[in-house]
């Protein structure tokens, strides 16, 4: 079973979001890392860079296939993890410790449309 | 969907293993079970075993069975000793490839055809259909043979130990045995596989192969998907029917000709090719090494600096064994050489990387 864990917020696509004074620090899941196998690269945007809520940011890189990172959340991206880009397998290793990037939130209403983790879990499966 | 997918002889077991499943020429078969770099790592290292029961085995026989062969076949047959196995492919009149295949030279008479799981029936057909005039019969036995591929440094012990046969050890690269069971059922192993390492290809009766596949497991082989068998193969420089070879991508194209004796006094295709060797090629298969850590995936455009396009990937990973990213793509011939700058469009960006020869892996065969 893959672990999920309360208190985070939820994408669709498998990011999970933890909030930090009107910052998100994005991840993606437990689940993901899992379906996706040996993580093999990280592809990171740049610090300064806006996204907009659903628009792909990155992506990760298995052996077998790459799967892009949407931002669920519209901002600009104030962090990126840099460590991943020697160390992607710690993805694997700790999905919700191996965070992604970070967002200053420009609109906190776009945070309604995530899920909680009872509402992920039935997703993630 | 699931009911309509063919199972192998060990398909029991993948499920047992808790392998990663997945469809594949039209069978369920493991992808992976401990994961693709473990695994590729113990076939480099030591050995692993991949269950290839999916493949087929077409039987030709009958007076004309060595010129049948030699017409459907780019390589050549004649003079090929009992026990001996070629590589190649069939071809179409126009060069195109129906699929590659192993010939393996039966001791008694006739020849054993080794053909992809894919195109098992469409190559039976091309048989048929191209066997008109010749005295031969033509078996398509593949349901009758289980096969596992056993690969790596530690693979001839472990073949040894299984069967308890010290003559094992002297099979010669690209040559077989035939070995019998208890029943009188035959076994054939070959020093063959599609690793890049010194390997055997076991083919046997389905209750044998699943009697082996245990042994080894307790014996300590480490079970391999389909996963690392594409990441091993690639690094290799070997091709794959339908990225690499198709009937749009012909052996010259894919810089195989070695194995095209266009010297032979006739097979389908001989024409198309000798014309394409002679006068050149539009697009070639080339190696490209990137500069950079990102994964350049089949159908990612290769481009020049100034962002022309003059190609596509074919396959590319990562390479686990190297630890750089690489890939095999189809590019205008004018920008094949190797040394050429070329340049991959990943997602939003592009990324430089030169033309390298496409066996990117020093191999490890036994010869």
């Amino acid at each position: 079973m893959s672990k999920i864990i309360e208190g985070l917020l939820y994408s669709e696509s498998h990011e999970w979001v933890k909030l930090e004074d009107g910052i998100a620090v994005i991840g993606v899941t437990d689940f993901a890392q899992a379906e996706m196998g040996d993580i093999t690269y990280v592809d990171l945007p740049s610090e300064g860079d806006e996204v907009a809520a659903g628009e792909e940011f990155g992506a990760l890189e298995s052996v077998k296939a790459s799967s892009e990172l949407y931002s669920p959340v519209s901002g600009e991206i104030v962090e990126v993890n840099s460590e991943l880009e020697a160390a992607p397998e710690k993805v694997n290793e700790d999905a919700y410790g191996a965070w992604i990037i970070k967002v200053k939130i420009s609109d906190e209403s776009e945070l309604d449309a995530l899920l909680d983790a009872a509402g992920y879990s039935a997703i993630a499966k | 969907m699931d009911h309509e997918l063919k199972h192998t002889c060990l398909h029991d077991e993948h499920v047992a293993l808790g392998a990663k499943m997945s469809p594949f020429a039209g069978f369920d078969m493991p992808i992976q079970y401990s994961g693709i770099i473990d695994e590729h790592n113990a076939v480099r290292t030591a050995a692993g075993m991949f269950d290839v029961s999916h493949m087929g085995e077409i039987f030709i026989d009958g007076p004309d069975a060595e010129t049948f062969v030699n017409h459907i076949f780019t390589n050549d047959v004649r003079g090929l000793g009992p026990g001996h196995i070629l590589y190649g492919m069939m071809c179409c009149p126009d060069g195109g490839v129906v699929d590659d295949l192993l010939v393996y030279k039966e001791f008694e008479s006739g020849f054993l055809l080794v053909v992809n799981a894919a195109n098992i029936e469409k190559d039976y057909k091309w048989m048929l259909d191209n066997a008109d005039g010749y005295q031969v019969e033509i078996f398509n036995d593949s349901e009758s043979w289980g096969q596992i591929a056993l690969q790596g440094p530690q693979s001839e012990d472990a073949l040894v130990r299984y069967f308890g046969i010290e003559e094992l050890r002297e099979l010669e690269f690209y040559t077989f045995y035939d070995l019998e069971d208890e029943d009188g059922g035959r076994i054939i192993v070959s020093r063959t596989g599609y690793t890049g390492e010194d390997g055997f290809e076991i083919y046997a009766a389905p209750a044998n192969i699943k009697d082996m596949w245990e042994a080894l497991l307790e014996d300590g082989i480490k079970p391999c998907g389909l996963g690392c068998r594409d990441t091993l193969r690639f690094e290799a420089g070997l091709p794959l029917y339908g990225d690499e070879l198709s009937p749009e991508i012909s052996p010259v194209m894919a810089g195989l000709s070695m194995f095209c004796k266009l010297d032979k006094p006739e097979f389908i295709g001989k024409d198309a090719l000798v014309e394409q060797k002679a006068n050149g090629v539009a697009r070639k298969l080339v190696g490209i090494e990137l500069k950079d850590n990102a994964i350049p995936r089949a159908g990612y455009p290769v481009e020049l600096e100034d962002e022309t396009p003059v190609g596509v990937v074919t396959t590319g990973y990562h390479s686990i064994s190297l630890d750089k990213s690489i890939c095999f793509a189809l590019v205008d011939s004018a920008y094949s050489a190797l040394g050429t700058p070329l340049f991959i469009r990943i997602r939003k960006r592009v990324f430089p990387g030169e033309v390298v020869k496409k066996r990117f892996y020093k191999t490890n065969y036994k010869k």
